[in-house]
């Protein structure tokens, strides 16, 4: 069970949350090809590495919020609030 | 040869209570044991040697360990709903009346028909089963199988017991409490620290509260009390006795299992407590390991530590003349205790070339026989221990010079000592084999975690196997009956990796998980294949590290605690009425209110045709409601729908279609307008909680710059359906200052005003295509408006009617049930919905997913109406179709070319119809195509346009 910091409420556990993949995904407009729009729907990178992620607090605050979380350990670097922009590799 | 006295009670000497006696039975003869007593200690002390039968070849089995790890001593407790399977023997306290059973055995453990299966032993190497009981398939033989290998039996009954699931919060959690956790404990506490120290045993200070040691110069007992002391004087300190850990998860969450002790079980049986630490201490020991002979796994061959903790805690000598094999220093000490204890020693015998001068010359001083370079090479006996053979090893250990045959009843063996790690690897702790050990020992560090006491240490050892002998006679897995010849079989057959060798030989896989065979089985792999054991890598060593009752983890959560039942506002009237309730979305909804003798689809029907004629009246309250406010409310639901709302007028209605990103068709419903930044959406029942989240995920994350606010309602709102040619006259009758004029509140409008005193909202909107008004009230008025209206309706034809009724109306007016008619591939075309799709000039979600090739196919699936074509026996043509039917077109080419989605009996008409899905299904109305089920044509349909009643819609806009 991971131990998530919500940037609101403080450190809670993981069945509070929900999670929604990979964040910082950028929707195409709507004239791009076929090929950038299907790599938006399907295609996420799945790196053994700092993922940048989104979670809601949903039996909680309810708010969305941004995470780097490593895929190896679980580790969770940091989290931060929507709209806010990743924090730089060197800080993760 | 004088008769052996076997194992048996000292005359003093042990912790137990000997003033007072605990009578106990295994299969089915009477015992008396003592206060302090294990079940284990209590069957030694009674001399009983067999307490099981070998998994595969039913070979008698004895009392191997003195604790968790325990391979063979795997009892069944109790009778009944109570009884436990597999009960570690070691770990079960003594109390009165309890009943032990042996598990495997037909007819007992002394004497079992399934020792045939030993003498055969050859035929039954690993993987024999999966290569030999294939015809004509494998559960042909399993059952047979499984009673022959005689596993535990649970009961078939609902667990009695109850259970309680606990949270806890510290900052350093102990695992251990030995001399080396209470230390930790005691140091955290003085710095005030929240402390638990979780310990598995009903007593503190582990092997320091028996063996008669000194701690900083004081008797351990002395040490531990005083400690004991100190650390319940900390308020902040919690200890649990009787407590494993059982797993280590991410973000150092710790599960602990507590048993309660049975006098105290008023409560719950166990605990299994959830332990979120800031610092985990593992002090938790370790486990000794076996050494590898020919017929190693007789009765009285026990493990050197658990013959010391019988003989100084509870008193009992597992022999009365016992030879002691070891590889390392630990079993020294055992021969002392024995002596002292005045049990005769066969000599003890030592794998290492050279060994320290001082113990071989103290055990020699009492008489003691110390042969160094030698390994018991075989031994003799049938349900009981005769004798031994020890062989001199040659320097390079792999071969042996002379033999002798040592008379004993008892041989203690210790192979090492290997830390128990469990909690330390699933943490993500790294670990490799260690030759000098011979156990595998942590290689990294880990943030949260110390290691404190013996689990830090690394005991050297000397050799473990035996070189000569054979190896189908060389026990590695006891309770798995894994031998040293199945690990050679599948290095024959080229399972190399360890994990494979584990799996075809299934050495470890058994309820004791490997605790005294892992890393023997490493050991013997890495020789056989001549490469570092260090190199092999290990097993995954997963959670739970000890056998978990599935009650203590669902706590309370069973029956009806299991998940909330969601109750109607008007449940209590529904059950006092005799509704069917069935479960939709967690609702617990009525889908028919049959009478007296009426069956469910006569019910049904009955209501349906009241609709029809009169009137019927639905709670749908459970309709999820959804509120949108602010000055983008408008503009922020036209990206989540098909449809235009951008044009949507205050106390209009729309019904609209919302997509999921990738074009497929998530949910459907009523958009209305309140005022223009005021509007309300409902959603089909099951995903109000789906849309909601939805709703919030785009906002929150994509289109934060969108002033609206998000209120779910569902709960709030009771929602009444009125339905049938009959609901306006029957509103007018209650006391109201709405004005239901066909003119003044057309359908698809919405009104605010007062009914029967109550703030209500009115929508005129249909899922049956009657006049239908959709009334919602503040969830707490909605029984008093119910009976108000049922009343209301007596003498104009008025019933309460359920889902079947609903589900039947919606499909003769072919109107689509997302989810029910759709699927995970449907897009808005394929139900008919693409032109207002197309139609749409603003974006919204999922929209350029439908230009995708896929989506623009000819030969999609469509929605589609079938009616019956009447065959020459005209009795068939009435027949129901079936939901799930398969499709085929004329001369199709494909297996199939869709399904019924939906089917029923026409309410008026009497007639089959069915909604389904079928291939480029709009270019073939008209058509006449075959319905099959499960493979065979079953009826003949006409595929058709729906509706199938009143296509005008005249009856719902009248």
């Amino acid at each position: 069970m991971l131990r998530i910091p919500c940037p609101y409420c403080g450190v809670r556990d993981e069945p509070e949350f929900t999670f929604g993949g990979p964040s910082h995904v950028t929707r195409p407009p709507p004239d791009c090809d076929d090929a950038t729009w299907t790599s938006y729907l399907f295609n996420r990178k799945n790196p053994a590495d700092v993922h940048l992620e989104r979670w809601q607090h949903v039996h909680g605050c309810g708010r969305w919020f941004n995470g780097a979380r490593d895929t190896r350990t679980h580790e969770i670097l940091t989290t931060y609030v929507m709209g806010h922009p990743p924090p730089a590799a060197s800080d993760a | 040869m004088k008769r052996s006295k076997g194992p048996h009670r000292l005359p003093y000497g042990g912790q137990i209570d000997r003033t007072r006696r605990i009578a106990f039975s295994f299969d089915g003869r009477t015992y008396q044991g003592h206060p302090g007593d294990t079940v284990s200690s209590a069957l030694l002390a009674n001399g009983v040697r067999i307490v099981a039968r070998s998994f595969k070849f039913h070979r008698p089995r004895g009392v191997f360990s003195s604790g968790v790890e325990e391979p063979n001593a795997l009892l069944q407790l109790g009778a009944g709903t109570r009884s436990v399977p597999s009960a570690r023997a070691p770990m079960v306290e003594l109390t009165e009346g309890l009943q032990a059973r042996s598990q495997e055995g037909w007819p007992g453990v002394n004497f079992d028909v399934g020792r045939v299966l030993d003498f055969t032993s050859s035929l039954w190497a690993a993987g024999f089963y999966n290569k030999t009981f294939i015809w004509p398939r494998w559960h042909t033989y399993e059952g047979m199988i499984r009673r022959l290998a005689g596993l535990g039996r649970a009961p078939r009954q609902a667990d009695p017991d109850r259970y309680d699931v606990e949270n806890i919060h510290c900052d350093v959690l102990i695992v251990g409490a030995g001399v080396a956790g209470i230390r930790r404990a005691l140091d955290a506490a003085r710095d005030g620290a929240r402390v638990v120290l979780a310990e598995e045993d009903p007593h503190l200070g582990g092997e320091a509260a028996w063996d008669g040691s000194t701690i900083d110069k004081v008797p351990a007992s002395d040490w531990l009390r005083q400690a004991t002391q100190q650390l319940v004087r900390h308020s902040h300190v919690r200890v649990l006795t009787r407590t494993s850990a059982v797993g280590y998860y991410d973000h150092d969450v710790v599960a602990l299992l507590q048993g309660i002790e049975s006098s105290q079980r008023d409560s719950a049986r166990e605990r299994f407590l959830i332990v979120r630490a800031k610092r985990v201490v593992l002090a938790t020991g370790t486990i000794e390991q076996p050494l590898i002979f020919d017929h190693n796994d007789r009765p009285g061959i026990l493990l050197a530590g658990a013959a010391r903790e019988y003989l100084l805690r509870y008193g009992v000598a597992v022999g009365s003349r016992v030879l002691i094999a070891t590889n390392n220093d630990s079993a020294y000490a055992l021969a002392r205790h024995l002596q002292e204890a005045g049990v005769t020693l066969a000599g003890v015998t030592d794998t290492r070339y050279s060994v320290s001068e001082s113990l071989k010359a103290g055990l020699r001083s009492l008489g003691i026989d110390v042969f160094t370079r030698s390994i018991p090479t075989d031994t003799s006996g049938f349900s009981k221990l005769r004798s031994v053979t020890v062989a001199r090893l040659s320097k390079d250990t792999q071969r042996v010079e002379a033999l002798q045959t040592l008379r004993c009843d008892a041989l203690a063996v210790s192979g090492g000592f290997s830390p128990a790690l469990h909690l330390y690897a699933q943490a993500g702790g790294k670990l490799a084999y260690d030759e000098t050990s011979g156990v595998l020992q942590p290689v990294t560090t880990h943030p949260s975690i110390e290691l404190a006491g013996s689990a830090a240490q690394a005991v050297p050892v000397g050799p473990r196997v035996s070189p000569v002998g054979n190896t189908r006679r060389q026990w590695v897995d006891l309770l798995h009956d894994a031998t040293v010849a199945d690990l050679e079989l599948a290095l024959r057959e080229n399972y190399t990796s360890i994990e494979h060798v584990k799996r075809y030989t299934t050495v470890g896989m058994a309820a004791d998980q490997g605790k005294t065979s892992a890393a023997v089985t490493l050991g013997v792999v890495s020789r056989l294949r001549g490469i570092a054991a260090g190199a092999l890598g290990h097993t995954t060593l997963r959670p739970p590290v000890t056998p978990v009752t599935l009650g203590a983890i669902a706590g309370r959560e069973t029956g009806e605690r299991f998940a909330p039942r969601r109750h109607l506002p008007m449940h209590d009237w529904h059950v006092a009425r005799g509704a069917i309730l069935q479960e939709f979305g967690g609702w617990q909804r009525p889908v028919a209110y049959p009478r007296a003798d009426e069956s469910r689809e006569a019910a049904f029907l009955r209501e349906a045709r009241a609709v029809r004629t009169a009137a019927g009246l639905l709670d749908g309250s459970s309709l999820g409601k959804i509120e949108v406010h602010g000055p983008d409310a408008q503009d922020f639901l036209d990206r989540f729908y098909i449809n235009n709302l951008k044009t949507l007028q205050p106390g209009r209605a729309r019904y609209g279609l919302m997509l999921r990103e990738t074009g497929i068709l998530f949910d459907d419903g009523t958009v209305v307008a309140l005022s223009p930044d005021h509007l309300l959406l409902t959603t089909t029942s099951g995903n109000a909680g789906r849309v909601f989240q939805w709703l919030e995920e785009w906002h929150q994350c994509e289109w934060p710059h969108l002033n609206v606010a998000i209120t779910a309602i569902t709960e709030q709102w009771a929602t009444l359906s009125l339905a049938g040619p009959n609901a306006r006259t029957i509103l007018r009758r209650l006391g109201t200052d709405f004005n239901f004029a066909p003119d003044a509140f057309p359908h698809l409008a919405l009104r605010q005003g007062r009914l029967l005193g109550l703030p209500a909202r009115i929508y005129r909107v249909s899922f049956t295509g009657e006049l239908t008004y959709e009334i919602n009230v503040p969830a707490d008025s909605g029984p008093k408006l119910w009976e108000a209206l049922l009343e209301a309706g007596l003498g104009y034809g008025l019933e309460p009617i359920g889902l079947d009724a609903l589900m039947l109306l919606r499909l003769e007016k072919g109107f689509l049930h997302v989810g029910t008619d759709t699927d995970g591939t449907t897009v808005p075309d394929d139900v008919g919905w693409g032109k207002v799709a197309s139609g749409k000039t603003a974006d919204f979600i999922g929209r350029r997913s439908l230009a995708l090739a896929e989506h623009v196919r000819p030969d999609r699936l469509q929605l589609v109406g079938l009616t019956s074509v009447a065959r020459a026996d005209a009795q068939a043509a009435a027949k129901p179709f079936i939901t799930g039917a398969h499709l085929r077109l004329p001369k199709s080419p494909n297996a199939t070319d869709g399904w019924i989605t939906s089917a029923g009996i026409a309410v008026v008409s009497g007639e089959p119809i069915a909604l389904a899905m079928l291939r480029g299904g709009r270019a073939h109305f008209g058509t006449e195509i075959n319905v099959y089920d499960a493979g065979v044509p079953v009826a003949r349909a006409q595929v058709v346009s729906p509706p199938f009643f009143d296509p005008s819609g005249g009856r719902m806009n009248a």
